[in-house]
């Protein structure tokens, strides 16, 4: 349907408009899809600035990586990713029961993703705390806590956006006609989860 | 063309993707850090190929929906117009007409548009009204400030038989015979 397009009366449902017209809209491009092609446009540059930094300290002024005696949390971040990804199925289960009208399905879902959200990113702060060198302490350092932290920073507003989706699966504010809130939650929380990944492996692997 | 982020089952169909991308790499860069560099480059060009090279979509079968003896019209009219019904040829069972928001160049690029929107939607209620005393099913909307691209949108979502359009000069008569499939007439 066009975006613009309103509807104003019809042969057996007739209502009078009140208030200003509705905001105009370029049909040649949905607003959704152009707000999320903005929106990873926007992250793409982002992570890219963090990721173009990161491959100069790296390849262009080849600084070692980790820089000795330093040594990354190579199984701790495994495991943390493993929680990570693990989320993403719970989110996705959780989504899959509301269409199916499983009430709790979803709110077990999106508990259990939020928890394991959480555990990522207390894991993460514990593994800053224990780690043995700070931003100061070169280049290195420095894209590693950039890096990471930013990601880090994702996973927080996709917790504080699942803390929300909770609360309101538990008020039950979501049906299986309408579950949009849950959707918009989950591709961004996958978003999140493809982003770890992609840090994971350029800063733990390899 | 894949969009990852349409859907939740999309996003969730391409982080099934790269998680097995990201175990190849893992297992590469397992035997050798170089290795693993090779199989991460060679896993984002498959990664990419599989986002662009994603299902291509059906080609649209165009049914027509009209019932029976039924006729249905776009009308499109500009802000103003009024006196359609009797210029309209009989059997015509329904009509949606469509008023597209004509706005000047500096209205347009100020979007101080609301006044000319409230013009266009006053006179397709208008219309809309007079076609349904006359008996006609027939609905309002206001269009998108260029009448073309008005008629297309509104095909999008009306089946339409025939497009009729109010008041219109020569230039714009051939420039819809040009562009749409149906028939389009005059009045």
């Amino acid at each position: 349907m066009s975006a613009h397009a309103e509807p104003l009366g019809h042969a057996h449902e007739h209502e009078e408009h009140h208030g200003p017209p509705a905001p105009h809209y370029s049909s040649r491009i949905n607003p959704s899809v152009l707000g999320m092609f903005l929106f990873i446009a926007s992250e793409i540059m982002l992570f890219g600035s963090f990721f173009a930094a990161y491959f100069f300290v790296r390849v262009v002024n080849g600084v070692p990586w980790p820089t000795p005696p330093y040594h990354l949390p190579v199984y701790v971040a495994f495991i943390n990713t493993c929680i990570l990804v693990t989320s993403s199925f719970t989110v996705h289960w959780a989504l899959h029961s509301i269409k199916r009208g499983n009430v709790w399905g979803l709110r077990a879902g999106l508990l259990l993703t939020f928890l394991m959200g959480l555990t990522f990113l207390i894991t993460q702060g514990i593994e800053y705390s224990r780690i043995g060198f700070n931003t100061g302490n070169g280049a290195f350092a420095t894209i590693f806590f950039c890096l990471t932290g930013l990601h880090g920073a994702h996973v927080f507003v996709g917790l504080s956006i699942l803390a929300f989706m909770t609360i309101r699966a538990f008020r039950g504010h979501f049906s299986q006609e309408d579950h949009r809130g849950v959707e918009i939650g989950g591709i961004y929380w996958h978003f999140v989860d493809v982003m770890w990944i992609v840090v994971y492996m350029t800063v733990y692997i390899l | 063309m894949r969009n990852p982020l349409r859907s939740e089952a999309e996003a969730f169909r391409f982080l099934i993707v790269v998680i097995a991308g990201a175990v190849i790499i893992v297992a590469a860069a397992y035997v050798d850090m170089w290795v693993g560099v090779a199989a991460a480059l060679l896993v984002v060009a498959g990664v990419g190929a599989w986002v662009v090279g994603g299902p291509k979509p059906a080609p649209r079968v165009l049914v027509s929906g009209t019932p029976g003896m039924g006729h249905r019209v776009l009308l499109l009219a500009n802000p103003g117009s009024s006196g359609v019904r009797g210029r309209l040829g009989d059997g015509v069972t329904e009509v949606v007409v469509v008023v597209p928001a004509l706005a000047s160049t500096l209205e347009a690029l100020t979007g101080a548009v609301d006044d000319r929107r409230a013009d266009a939607q006053a006179t397709a209620h208008a219309l809309a009204e007079e076609l349904r005393g006359a008996g006609v099913q027939a609905r309002g909307e206001v269009g998108a400030d260029d009448r073309l691209l008005a008629l297309e949108d509104a095909l999008g979502t009306f089946g339409a038989d025939e497009i009729v359009l109010v008041d219109a000069d020569e230039k714009l008569l051939a420039e819809v015979r040009g562009r749409f499939a149906l028939p389009v007439s005059r009045v």
